[in-house]
């Protein structure tokens, strides 16, 4: 153990203040200190993207990230993305094309959706399958998620059509 | 009263059996407001990780956890010799073996529990871990099954006689000190006699490696003994609530009654959270000890190296035929390599589960099964990985045989197997091996499928790029894989399937709200099945209400009824029965109810979907909304207020969905590469209840199926090290690696099942793996290929082209 570091966060628009030791990882912090546990552990390795959040307008892994690296970071997790007086479209396309199962992926994946759809508003589907490709899922063979997030992306553009 | 909507209508707004219901789950899901299990957070509660062994074979000199005990944060640090006097160092298995729950002496494979560590949170808990000192002397280590049962190391020195005779265990006699059974089934002398005289004999070894359930949350629970009360709770990720109750019970001593065992949501089960882990055991003594709640959750290596292996089964088959081509006999021996401990998750009676389905979709006469089971140094487990007992291991069996007999036979792999099909007129047809098999249609489905891909179209393209191969005009080759596919899920009948005694039934209990809607609760739990969806459509249907406004609940055993929860695709077809059978319980009653609200006798008015009208004037009726309030505020003569209706069924049999897959694949012989460029699915699991959460059973069976066959495998060295102990080695398929899926059906109902219904969760996985692996020794069929192992990774195809020459 080391000394405690002062760590500010901003997670899904509320300021986080509190003492950590440098070892505790952001998920930890998320999970267990903010009692935000939309994001879950799967691997602890990078690998299966449970943990996904949004850092600063990047999706990061939080199983591999300590809190001290977040210091004075912007943070969203699923719950910052939609409740159920606003559900992000992605969050209503996962029900409508039964792009989950047992919904252990499901924050992470979303989460990771929403950063992908700024980036590229309207993909192929290789596309989202490549950038898709950080968050695993044991139960649907991707299929649907894919037409999940290809719904959300057209039902997102239309919006943004009748707009402008 | 006038009836303002159609009939057509009154159907759609039931949302009952057959519809694309949109699953009520997904609310909380998308919203991060799921309730696993490392999501439950209680006052003062502690945390409890393993000091674990890292070797596969050791004596465990001694344990010193004075310095652990210093460390902050660390309240306790569990040894056998603490739990010894409980009486719970060992603990059962599911197979009739019992295993350390913390290493009494010696270790049996790397990772093995040997020491608990109790703290404040998980980081004391690990900082404590590295301060246990364990000093072990290592002993030669046994990996390999063959090797085991010659050698003279002795694996299991508990359960050989002070005087070195090996006692019988609970499958019979032992042939070794390393031997765990020998089971049988079929006829062996007739079987060896028509093989020895058959015209054609194909035979074959196959390997199917060891993999794991992986779901992408681990096991984990949290204990919390309330002493005030004298109850204990348990949370967890159980996939047989009800059963974990009993076992907690009989290995503790705390009454049934005090113990309440709730499976909040899973992230996923796949048969790794059937099995009792000795994580469980500590968490409830270390929260009997500190007088607070423990949790306790795997990490991905504890996971993979300790909990729940499937598969490792050594196949040895002998096929045979006639020259044109009807099979006539079929012999098979397996080496099963079980681990350290024998705990495979089976019924009682069935030690390798139901590999004696292994004669598959054809009508073969004459077959004899012999299974050994062998301990090792490896990891215990032997779980129904996404398929019923040991079912994906016989399937990928009799697929392959198959492929090697139409080899020998230089005949085409399909026209023999719809030479040999089971034909429909023979159901409910006895198999060789003992299994009555219900219902098929084997030749309907098969020529359905052939006919969508193009098959002949497609070994005439397979034919044409050999020969540009052979010209030097391409690298690349084309494998057609196929697999027809008799699953047998839905165990079962109490006659002949048990687990520690406890009959397989399973049960619904339903109570009808005064309003028209109503609570149903199951022996059953979901982990990601969607059960409060389908199980709801089911009642729907059943009792005329809404779907909508019918809350499914599972996985309490504090109010649950009594059941054997959700593995090997039972859940629809024991408890989905169930839940139509107490469905009918409250039709009844409800007909009664409205004959007398309608002043006629009981059998002048007849059910028709949300109601039950006068026969033959249907614009008498009362609505079952109507019905239920007056089973509350109407005293009605000779009956009971109320309606509520309890089932507990026991299933007069197996249920057998069936499928055709067809996989096309186009394989770099330089990388090793395949690349999907087809998969076609079709499978007919009985009555469709819900189309949209088939369809997604189906890709997510294809997709575990495509990562066994393709690359994931627990691997170890020879020093019983785990290679693959991590997602960077053990191989999960991305959404770049996965293709699109064409899926199809045929509805075959079961006879027996109340709503025709067989079961689906599994039936892609089990068609999958060898369609899959079909498809890449197709590709090599024309070099000389007559089997490789699995797991086809890029490496092992490489090699497979390399040794074929396709390299010169």
């Amino acid at each position: 153990m080391s000394k405690k570091k002062h760590v500010t966060l901003n997670v899904n628009g509320k300021t986080e203040e509190f003492l950590a030791e440098p070892r505790e990882l952001l998920i930890y912090t998320l999970r267990e200190r903010l009692n935000i546990t939309g994001p879950h552990i799967g691997c602890e390795t990078s690998h299966c993207g449970a943990c996904t959040v949004t850092i600063d307008g990047k999706s990061v892994k939080s199983c591999t990230m300590f809190a001290v690296q977040a210091e004075g970071a912007e943070i969203t997790t699923i719950e910052g993305i939609g409740g159920p007086d606003n559900l992000h479209p992605l969050q209503e396309a996962f029900k409508e094309h039964h792009g989950l199962q047992c919904g252990y992926c499901t924050p992470g994946m979303i989460t990771r959706a929403t950063k992908l759809l700024e980036e590229i508003p309207n993909p192929t589907e290789a596309e989202i399958r490549f950038g898709m490709a950080g968050n695993l899922c044991r139960c649907t063979g991707y299929q649907n998620i894919v037409k999940s997030i290809q719904a959300a992306a057209a039902q997102m553009s239309a919006a943004k059509e009748a707009a402008e | 009263m006038k009836d303002e909507i159609t009939r057509e209508e009154r159907v759609d707004n039931l949302k009952g059996m057959g519809c694309s219901r949109k699953r009520v789950e997904d609310a909380r899901f998308t919203q991060g407001k799921g309730n696993y299990v490392d999501d439950i957070k209680l006052d003062g509660m502690l945390f409890g990780d393993f000091v674990r062994s890292p070797y596969a074979h050791a004596r465990v000199k001694s344990i010193n956890k004075d310095t652990a005990l210093k460390v902050p944060g660390v309240l306790a640090v569990l040894t056998a010799d603490d739990l010894r006097p409980l009486g719970l160092h060992w603990m059962p298995t599911l197979a009739g073996d019992k295993q350390m729950v913390l290493a009494d002496g010696k270790v049996l494979f790397q990772g093995q529990e040997v020491a608990f560590v109790v703290a404040e949170d998980r980081y004391a808990a690990a900082d404590g871990i590295e301060a246990v000192e364990v000093e072990y002397e290592e002993l030669p280590v046994l990996v390999n099954p063959f090797e085991a049962l010659k050698s003279d190391v002795v694996l299991r020195e508990d359960l050989v006689a002070e005087d070195g005779s090996i006692p019988a265990g609970a499958h019979g006699p032992r042939k070794h000190h390393n031997h765990i059974f020998t089971w049988e089934a079929g006829d062996k002398d007739p079987t060896e006699e028509v093989i020895a005289n058959a015209e054609v004999v194909a035979e074959e070894s196959m390997y199917y490696h060891r993999t794991h359930p992986c779901p992408l949350e681990t096991c984990g629970c949290v204990a919390s003994m309330d002493k005030v009360n004298g109850k204990l709770t348990l949370w967890g990720t159980f996939q047989a609530p009800h059963a974990i109750r009993t076992v907690v019970s009989l290995i503790s001593g705390i009454e049934e009654h005090n113990i309440r065992v709730v499976s909040p949501d899973i992230g996923g089960g796949f048969g790794n959270k059937v099995g009792a882990y000795p994580g469980y055991v500590c968490s409830v003594v270390a929260s009997i000890v500190t007088g607070k709640p423990v949790k306790w959750i795997e990490d991905r290596m504890d996971n993979l190296m300790t909990t729940a292996f499937a598969r490792d089964y050594h196949m040895t088959g002998k096929i045979s035929a006639t020259k044109e081509g009807k099979i006539t006999g079929l012999q098979c021996h397996v080496t099963a390599d079980h681990g350290g401990f024998d705990a495979c998750a089976d019924p009682t009676k069935f030690p390798a589960g139901f590999m004696n389905i292994c004669t598959g979709s054809y009508d073969i006469p004459t077959a004899f099964l012999e299974v050994d089971g062998v301990y090792t140094n490896k990891a215990p487990g032997g779980v129904s990985y996404r398929c019923s007992f040991r079912v994906t291991e016989a399937v990928y069996f009799i697929e392959r045989m198959i492929e090697v007999l139409a080899i020998k036979l230089n005949m085409d792999a399909a026209e023999l197997r719809r030479i040999n099909f089971i034909k429909k007129e023979q159901f409910p047809y006895k198999a060789a091996l003992g299994w009555e098999y219900d219902s098929g249609d084997y030749h309907t489905a098969w020529d359905k499928a052939l006919k969508t891909v193009d098959y002949d179209g497609l070994r005439a393209e397979q034919a044409q790029r050999v020969k540009d191969f052979k010209a030097g005009k391409t690298r690349k080759l084309m494998g057609i894989g196929l697999s027809f596919f008799t699953e047998i899920v839905g165990a079962g009948p109490v006659k002949n399937c048990d687990i520690l005694g406890l009959g397989m039934f399973d049960s619904c209990e339903i109570r009808i709200h005064p309003t028209g809607s109503a609570i149903a609760r199951l022996g059953t739990i979901s982990q990601g099945q969607g059960h409060a969806t389908t199980f709801a459509q089911i009642l729907a249907s059943e009792i005329g209400l809404p779907a909508d406004s019918i809350t499914i609940e599972e996985g309490d055993t504090d109010t649950a009824p009594y059941g054997l929860g959700t593995y090997g695709s039972r859940s629809t077809p024991v408890a989905g029965a169930a839940t139509a059978m107490a469905g009918r319980k409250i039709r009844a009653k409800a007909q009664m109810i409205a004959a007398y609200l309608l002043e006629v006798h009981d059998n002048d008015v007849e059910f028709d979907v949300d109601r039950f009208a006068v026969k033959g004037a249907p614009e008498k009726f009362k609505t079952m909304k109507e019905i239920a309030f007056a089973a509350y505020n109407q005293a009605i003569p000779g009956l009971e207020p109320g309606l509520e209706a309890v089932s507990y069924y026991d299933p007069p049999n197996m249920t057998y969905p069936f499928g055709a897959y067809v996989c096309v694949m186009d394989i770099d012989v330089d990388t090793g590469v395949p690349e999907i460029r087809r998969f076609y699915a079709l499978d007919d699991c009985g009555t469709r209840i819900n189309p949209m959460i088939i369809e997604g059973q189906v890709h997510g069976g294809l997709t575990e199926a495509l990562a066994v066959a393709l690359g994931q495998e627990i691997a170890y060295d020879d020093m019983g090290n785990v290679k693959t102990g991590t997602l960077m080695d053990f191989f999960l398929p991305t959404a770049w690696e996965v293709p699109n899926y064409e899926t199809d059906f045929t509805v075959t109902p079961s006879p027996h099942h109340p709503i025709g219904a067989k079961g689906v969760g599994e039936s892609p996985h089990v068609g999958g793996v060898p369609c899959f692996s079909n498809a890449v020794q197709d590709a090599f069929r024309p070099f000389g290929n007559t089997h490789t192992n699995m797991p086809h990774d890029h490496w092992r195809i490489w090699r497979t082209a390399n040794e074929l020459g396709l390299h010169d």
